[in-house]
């Protein structure tokens, strides 16, 4: 066996990360150990949504974390933060490092003192550093950058003395950091010293757009003014300024400040490479070739501090690609990264802006193609020239969109695709035309994220079966990474059942045209209590499998009636009807609730003893309870009379509701634990238990960020953090797991209670029948954003009616079988035959496996067998 | 043709489903919203297991139909007949309701008795 091989990588930003990430996943640690330097006292988190940090009370930080516990799983990947690489020595192929003394690595024998590593693969993941232009005054109190969280947190103490700032810089990061200074409350401008703002991706008219809906906002733009100085004792007073272009000594305005960011652009931090002799490109950054190989072979730079070609990226995207790139090369694999996509489409401050492919028409020959609208703020501009087929037609090079850039989606692909456009190319851009994919060939690239092209969105509808976004994107992951794609899919997959004649019907099935929401919507309007009276005004036949279990659904979740009561019994599921899990040989399981999976010795001896009693099999679900398997229907009403009469109630396992909220031992038992997560499981899942749902529901509650209730694996999970709790929505496990995501972080219980109370009724109102959240989620125009706003900005005014509907199921709440039980009429339907009521099934057999019984399959019973 | 009463129509739930043994045999008796009764084997053939009488009772195009509580699968409660596999069926009896009781018909399955 070789010797394990020793990777060091400096810098746990964005790109460091993920290439522990990528290591650990395809493999590469098997054969070699990585230990990760990072400067920050914090593990990698994610900068491109860096302002967000400021939508957080608290816990900002958590939130943005993209290794929330701190610890890679993988113990042959060491992180140590708070550590600082001073010197690269090639010859003798070690990192010196330099740790703060508060440093607390348990790798570094002594915080705060100097020690030496060795390398056999060295991976440069340093990252940019903002740009300060020497500017007279830059270093007093109040002059920031934008970069990291202790910006942040400097931004934000400063502002609470502050009532007006200065971004210095109107690019892409000075209008974020611009956004940041409004949130903060302060009387806002922006100098920048080119004639507009984004100049890199801009034309003037489109910089103009967006000038007007960026003052409209209250931000004060100064476009074409020089920063002189910046004026003030110790402190920041002001910014004084002077148009460009005049010479030095000329009139100049002072705008009145207390904090000022600047946001001139970055710098790749090179320093490290260049003081070891490494090559470094003339613009700066780290020279790498194809495979992010520096001038010396085992040294690798990827991210921003890397400039493959001698070209930098300030995107994230090519950095995680060069992090892959480096992991296939150490695999022996023939990755390469050959250049980026650096088309931006983003919201800022609200206004739509996009710039891709030769936004300033420098090809030779380019033609522009405008559209304005200056009342709605509207501007797009089409870059295109004639296609070298000769044939007079034209293809798209590039385009610049302000205000509404709906038509990204299908602009960019036909920019990479190359190919002819249709013959009205304005069409594009004109208000009527935008959405439509217009005669796109099959070859155009859709998803540039995934590389998907149309042949592959139209192979998966007409071969796979996918009929929408959702399936698509499960199928082919076209518009599974950045989004913006999705509208040009479902155009797609509209236009093709519209081209064979076949509306996209919503309707639930041959009974009904309505879609599961808008018969949701119907019931609530008319209150309609009544199957019978439903599929009459609204339907055709006599239901299904299908409709009836659904409108049975939607009834329970707005009455909060029994289930079997008459008017309701004939429409419930198999496990419904009989309140258990129908089993292969036609017996049932039982399943009583046991809240967050706390239960007393006592209830456990009579869960032993019943199961013992009718000689059911006992086996533990993932769920923290217990399934009594084997019982006969005629059974169930005994056995649940001696659950009730111990204090068990249905644990709802046969329903699609909810199922159980799963909590780790919490701040009560473990040493590691912050807040009780066995309290608020079953505080939840006392206050969600028989609500009624599209598909079955799952909660999980950890009691701090080691996650040991797998709760983000579930439909709602809420971990603990040191101030409050975070809410994560949208996981399941199953065939398709999904990862739950960030909803909102650092909330108290009670906030954390009506956002989830929110969540719920939000989802049970508009999801689709069988839907789990994480579909419903993906599906929703605008997906978790949307979600959030509506939950958590409460943008539609839906919070209080949502919150009232859920107080309304929690007090109409009784517990299904107890009352199942106090009702001859309902106990009626549990006999075996109507006409032998004392004969059991006689087709139903069990054998013994492992002390248990197990069933015997009942075509294996031998014909005419005595039973 | 031997017919065996069975119960009380109103005992079977408005398009819903009783259990009842015929000869040993178990046979499942349904009542469409019409108020019409049918009756088909109660084993389901997809598992064997025996549990038709609780599936859904509802229609597909003209045809009364239950689906099968285990695979969803519909059986024509008319003539027993699967809608979702040509290849399948389950027998269907006769079934007549006199003065308000249910008759069920098993010529078919105890041919040596009637010859007696
Ligand atoms: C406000 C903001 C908004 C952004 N928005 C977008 C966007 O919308 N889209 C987009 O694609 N990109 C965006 N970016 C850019 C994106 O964040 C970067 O491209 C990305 O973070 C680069 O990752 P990196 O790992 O190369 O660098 P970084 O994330 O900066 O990580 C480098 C790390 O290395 C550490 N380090 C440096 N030197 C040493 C040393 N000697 N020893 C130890 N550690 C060291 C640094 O402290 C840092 O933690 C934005 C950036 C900011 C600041």
């Amino acid at each position: 066996m070789t010797k394990r091989q020793r990777i060091v990588v400096v810098g746990h930003g964005m790109v460091g990360h993920r290439f522990a990430q990528a290591a650990v996943e395809r493999g590469l640690t098997e054969t070699h150990d990585v230990l990760v330097l990072g400067e920050e006292p914090r593990a990698a988190y994610d900068r491109v949504g860096l302002t967000s940090w400021f939508g957080h009370e608290t816990g900002g930080d958590e939130a943005l974390s993209l290794l929330p516990g701190g610890e890679y799983d993988d113990p042959r990947v060491r992180l140590v933060l708070d550590s600082v690489v001073t010197e690269v020595d090639r010859e003798a192929r070690t990192v010196t490092v330099v740790s703060p003394p508060e440093a607390v690595g348990d790798l570094l024998a002594h915080p705060g003192a100097v020690s030496i590593h060795e390398y056999d693969v060295l991976v440069l993941a340093t990252g940019a550093a903002p740009f300060v232009p020497p500017v007279e005054g830059r270093g007093k109190d109040g002059c920031f950058v934008y970069r990291t969280i202790e910006d942040l947190e400097a931004i934000k103490a400063a502002s609470l003395t502050a009532t007006s700032g200065v971004v210095i810089g109107g690019g892409l990061l000075g209008l974020e950091a611009a956004n940041a200074l409004v949130q903060l409350g302060l009387s806002t401008n922006v100098v920048e010293m080119a004639p507009r703002l984004m100049p890199v991706q801009l034309d003037a008219a489109a910089g103009t757009t967006l000038v007007r809906h960026i003052e409209r906002l209250g931000v004060k733009v100064h476009t074409g003014v020089l920063t002189e100085a910046i004026e003030g004792d110790d402190a920041v007073s002001g910014l004084r300024v002077r148009q460009a272009g005049t010479e030095e000594g000329a009139p100049t305005t002072t705008i009145d400040a207390q904090v000022v960011v600047f946001s001139a652009g970055i710098r790749p931090r090179d320093a490290l490479a260049r003081e070891a002799g490494l090559d470094t490109a003339p613009r700066g950054g780290v020279l790498v070739d194809e495979q992010c190989r520096t001038s010396d072979r085992s040294i690798f730079a990827i991210g921003e501090c890397a400039a493959p070609g001698g070209t930098m990226y300030g995107l994230v995207a090519p950095g995680y690609a060069m992090a892959e790139v480096v992991v296939d090369a150490l695999l022996d694999g023939p990755g390469t990264f050959t250049g980026a996509d650096m088309s931006t489409k983003l919201k800022l401050l609200g206004v739509d802006v996009a710039s891709f492919g030769d936004a300033f028409a420098t090809t030779d020959g380019a033609l522009e193609l405008t559209y304005a609208d200056a009342v709605s703020g509207v501007y797009k501009k089409l870059v295109i020239a004639e296609s070298d087929a000769g044939d007079g037609s034209f293809r798209l090079l590039g385009g610049i969109l302000v205000g509404d850039a709906s038509a990204y989606g299908i602009l960019r692909p036909m920019v990479s695709s190359g190919l002819a456009l249709p013959d009205n190319p304005e069409q594009l851009i004109l208000p009527a035309g935008t959405g439509a994919p217009l005669g796109m060939p099959d070859e155009a690239q859709v998803c540039s994220c995934n590389d998907v092209t149309k042949a592959d969105i139209l192979h998966a509808v007409t071969e796979e079966g996918c009929e929408d976004v959702a399936a698509v994107k499960a199928c082919t992951r076209a518009g599974s990474t950045c989004g913006s794609c999705v509208p040009t899919v479902k155009n797609l997959i509209e236009e093709h059942f519209a081209s064979i004649g076949k509306v996209v019907d919503k309707g639930l099935c041959e009974h009904f045209r309505l879609s599961r929401q808008e018969l949701f919507d119907v019931v609530a309007v008319h209150g309609y209590r009544r199957f019978d009276d439903i599929v009459e005004a609204h339907g055709t036949g006599r239901g299904c499998d299908i409709c009836k279990p659904a409108i049975a659904s939607i009834l329970a979740s707005q009455t909060s009636t029994h289930i079997l009561e008459p008017t309701t019994v004939a429409l419930q599921d198999t496990n419904d009807a009989y309140l258990a899990n129908i089993q292969r040989n036609g017996t049932y399981s039982v399943v009583p609730r046991i809240p967050g999976g706390e239960i007393t010795p006592e209830k456990l001896i009579v869960i032993g003893e019943v199961a013992r009693d009718f000689d059911l099999y006992t086996k533990i679900t993932g769920g923290q309870r217990i399934d009594l398997f084997g019982a006969r229907m005629e059974q169930l009403p005994a056995i649940w009379r001696r659950l009730v009469d111990a204090g068990f109630e249905s644990g709802h396992a046969y329903g699609k509701s909810l199922r159980t909220v799963k909590s780790c031992v919490g701040s009560t038992w473990c040493r590691y634990g912050v807040q009780d997560s066995v309290g608020l499981a079953i505080a939840l899942e006392l206050r969600y238990r028989g609500l009624r749902s599209p598909h079955k529901l799952k909660g999980g509650v950890s009691g701090c960020a080691r996650e040991c209730a797998e709760a983000r694996g579930k439909d709602f999970g809420v971990i603990a953090t040191e101030k409050g709790w975070n809410l994560y929505v949208g996981g399941n496990g199953g065939a398709n797991p999904a990862h739950a995501r960030l909803l909102a972080g650092d909330l108290s219980t009670e906030t954390l209670v009506s956002y989830l109370d929110r969540f719920l009724m939000y989802y049970v109102r508009t999801a689709d029948r069988l839907q789990r959240t994480s579909t419903w989620i993906e599906q929703l125009e605008g997906g978790l954003d949307r979600v959030r706003e509506v939950v958590v900005d409460d943008a539609l005014g839906l919070g209080a009616e949502l919150e009232s509907e859920m107080a309304r199921h929690v007090g109409g709440y009784a517990d299904e079988w107890r009352e199942t039980l106090e009702d001859p009429e309902k106990l009626a339907r549990f006999v075996s035959f109507v006409n032998a009521p004392d004969t059991p099934d006689p087709s139903i057999a069990f054998t013994t496996e492992r002390d248990q019984i197990q069933p015997i399959a009942p075509a294996l019973i031998p014909v005419g067998a005595p039973s | 043709m031997t017919w065996t009463e069975i119960c009380s129509v109103d005992a079977i739930p408005l398009e819903g489903g009783v259990a009842a043994l015929v000869g040993g045999e178990a046979v499942a008796i349904f009542r469409t919203y019409s108020g019409e009764v049918f009756a088909i084997s109660n084993v389901d053939p997809f598992s064997g297991a025996s549990v038709l009488s609780r599936g859904i009772v509802g229609s597909r195009g003209d045809v009364p139909v239950v689906s099968s509580p285990m695979y969803k699968q519909a059986f024509d409660l008319t003539t027993g007949r699967c809608l979702d596999d040509d290849s399948v069926s389950v027998t269907a009896y006769e079934v007549s309701v006199v003065d308000g009781r249910v008759l069920v018909g098993a010529a078919s399955l105890e041919p040596a008795r009637e010859s007696t």
